[in-house]
């Protein structure tokens, strides 16, 4: 089946929240061979689609969520969680530095994973201090951040400065990175999503320097 | 020549009947600013009515602002419901933990008394304290969170997403507790002496939920509880955008709709004008870092864009500015105001 058709298909089907329909279309691309990984490849380009179209604002952020959510439902019923076979990849986290807003977490967490990538989930409400501890503990390289609070996204500075000699990369997203374009910079982040089309691209990006 | 020099009142009153007053309105949306003015922390500032009555006037004096902003923050109406309030040292209380965490709790969930809540009391205390000083002369802004939008609170994002799409009955159920609590709440500002209700409505935002969602949702709770509300409402979507909505948003009986800095108000003042009063939509968040040439930039265009007939109030785009934005940068936005505001347009 052409894939730009296929994406159109399972775009709809997210969109109406339907489920039936979004894993027939993922089962008629999936090919014998290596399911999981068409399938996810299938998934990530639909759901940065919708990433995209959030942003340009002809699309809300409630079918973002959904979309995600039912695309890691379905991913994970092909291949389970932590199975080796999922995509080779330094160990990510993602975290909500400070404060206590867990959409934008939830959200990135279940593109990615719905993309075929493991994640650590390392938690919201957390300090920099907690943070930089639970990143050497699990050994992450590719460490996300989401916040909501402009003050919580001002304390990643800290955090980078904490993190600059063990080499972890950071990715920072969330409304006040949305409204201030220069903040990611500022607070010397390594790299800047407005969406989860941005995640996908981005984790893609490092996965294939690394 | 400009014509005679109005007070704040005068000048907002005819800007909400569309025509032109001596200048455009600056509604500056201080909070966290007043504890900075008196010199005492966040929490401290925000536990006694007289501190935030005395902020609000100095802030009013300081920047000669055409408003005083009765807003405490978001959580202090969680708090009512039994929620918990987490402060912050830089920056605004944020609510803690969801206290629905199972959709069936909705069934036995009890609307609290405003009178009985101490948190909400103060903020009508802070309301009458400011009114006996000033009558008539500028508006007092109440606020109050919009049913439909205080559930993210209530129980969570995801949860209340989950909610809307999958418990019609539950999510209706909700609705009708929180559109008594959110009428009652209102009006109790309302007879503390506010002038008008701010509704901060951002969930029903494009860029929350789709524009067929909120005519099923949250639009008809809108319309239902405005038109209960005993004053003049203004619709806030804090920063999401409305463009999308703007038509609709104009029949739910709100006279001022506060509007985003992601959307050009050149064409949102084309559907609103004569119809609604648009306030906005400098980038609070982004004003941080503005330079004084970037505020007279960012100022001009937006009179320019939206001032000509009346049915503006210049603003941030939020309805709170943050705490990091420095006392300079809010003198050059109100004498940029001055500057370029008058009417009528040059
Ligand atoms: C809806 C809303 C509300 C609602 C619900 C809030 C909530 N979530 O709890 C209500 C009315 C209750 C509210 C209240 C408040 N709000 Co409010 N609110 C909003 C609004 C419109 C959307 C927030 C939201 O939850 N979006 C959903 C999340 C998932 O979106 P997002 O963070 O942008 O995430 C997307 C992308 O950024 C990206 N992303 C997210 N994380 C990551 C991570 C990575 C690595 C990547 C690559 C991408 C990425 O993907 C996501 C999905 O597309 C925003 C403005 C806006 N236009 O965004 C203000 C906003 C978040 N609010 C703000 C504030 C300040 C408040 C209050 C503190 C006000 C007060 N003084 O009381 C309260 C706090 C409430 C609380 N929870 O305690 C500010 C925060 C910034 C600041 N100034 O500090 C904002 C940004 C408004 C602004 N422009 O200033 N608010």
């Amino acid at each position: 089946m052409d894939i730009q058709k296929a994406v159109e298909r399972l775009e709809r089907s997210l969109l109406l929240l339907d489920r039936t329909s979004a894993w027939d279309v993922i089962f008629e691309v999936s090919s014998d061979t290596d399911p999981f990984e068409t399938a996810s490849a299938l998934v990530s380009l639909t759901l940065e689609r919708i990433g995209k179209d959030w942003e340009k604002g002809n699309l809300s952020l409630s079918q973002v969520y959904m979309s995600g959510v039912i695309c890691e439902e379905l991913i994970d019923q092909l291949l389970p969680p932590k199975s080796p076979t999922r995509i080779d990849q330094p160990n990510m986290g993602i975290a909500v530095l400070e404060d206590f807003h867990v959409l934008g977490k939830r959200i990135i967490f279940s593109v990615l994973r719905a993309g075929g990538f493991e994640l650590e989930d390392l938690g919201h409400g957390i300090s920099v201090n907690e943070l930089v501890a639970k990143v050497s503990e699990k050994n992450i390289r590719v460490l996300l951040i989401s916040v909501l609070m402009l003050p919580s996204a001002l304390r990643v500075k800290e955090l980078k400065e904490q993190l600059i000699e063990s080499g972890v990369k950071i990715i920072v997203g969330g409304a006040p990175f949305r409204f201030d374009a220069n903040l990611w910079k500022e607070v010397n982040a390594d790299y800047c999503g407005h969406n989860p089309a941005d995640a996908i691209r981005i984790v893609k990006q490092i996965t294939s320097m690394s | 020549m400009s014509m005679k020099t109005m007070t704040s009142m005068e000048r907002v009153l005819t800007t909400l009947g569309h025509q032109e007053p001596d200048r455009v309105p600056l509604f500056l949306l201080l909070t966290m600013h007043g504890a900075k003015e008196l010199g005492l922390t966040i929490k401290e500032y925000f536990s006694n009515a007289g501190n935030v009555a005395e902020g609000q006037l100095r802030l009013r004096k300081k920047y000669s602002n055409d408003c005083i902003y009765a807003f405490f923050h978001a959580p202090i109406e969680t708090e009512a419901w039994g929620g918990e309030v987490i402060f912050h040292e830089e920056g605004p209380p944020n609510a803690g933990a969801p206290f629905i965490t199972r959709i069936e709790q909705i069934h036995s969930l009890k609307v609290p008394s405003v009178k009985e809540s101490k948190g909400l009391q103060r903020v009508c205390e802070a309301i009458s304290k400011i009114k006996s000083r000033i009558g008539d002369e500028a508006p007092i802004i109440g606020v109050a969170m919009s049913p439909f939008s205080l559930p993210v609170m209530q129980m969570g994002f995801d949860k209340y997403l989950d909610l809307m799409f999958l418990h019609p009955k539950e999510f209706n159920l909700l609705m009708r507790l929180n559109e008594q609590f959110c009428i009652e709440w209102s009006n109790a500002q309302l007879a503390a002496g506010a002038t008008a209700i701010c509704y901060f409505d951002p969930v029903s935002s494009p860029t929350i939920i789709p524009r067929e969602k909120y005519l099923e949702t949250g639009y008809l709770v809108a319309k239902r509880t405005i038109s209960q509300i005993q004053g003049p409402t203004a619709t806030h979507f804090a920063s999401g955008r409305c463009l999308g909505i703007l038509d609709d948003v104009a029949t739910t009986g709100t006279a001022v709709v506060g509007v985003s800095a992601l959307e050009e108000l050149r064409k949102l003042k084309e559907i609103a004008k004569g119809r609604i009063t648009l306030l906005g939509n400098l980038n609070g968040v982004e004003m941080r870092t503005w330079s004084q040439e970037k505020v007279e930039k960012e100022v001009r265009d937006a009179i320019e864009q939206a001032g000509s007939g009346g049915g503006f109030i210049l603003s941030d785009n939020h309805g709170e500015i943050p705490f990091q934005v420095e006392d300079d940068t809010l003198l050059a936005i109100s004498e940029a105001t001055r500057r370029w505001g008058e009417y009528p347009p040059k």
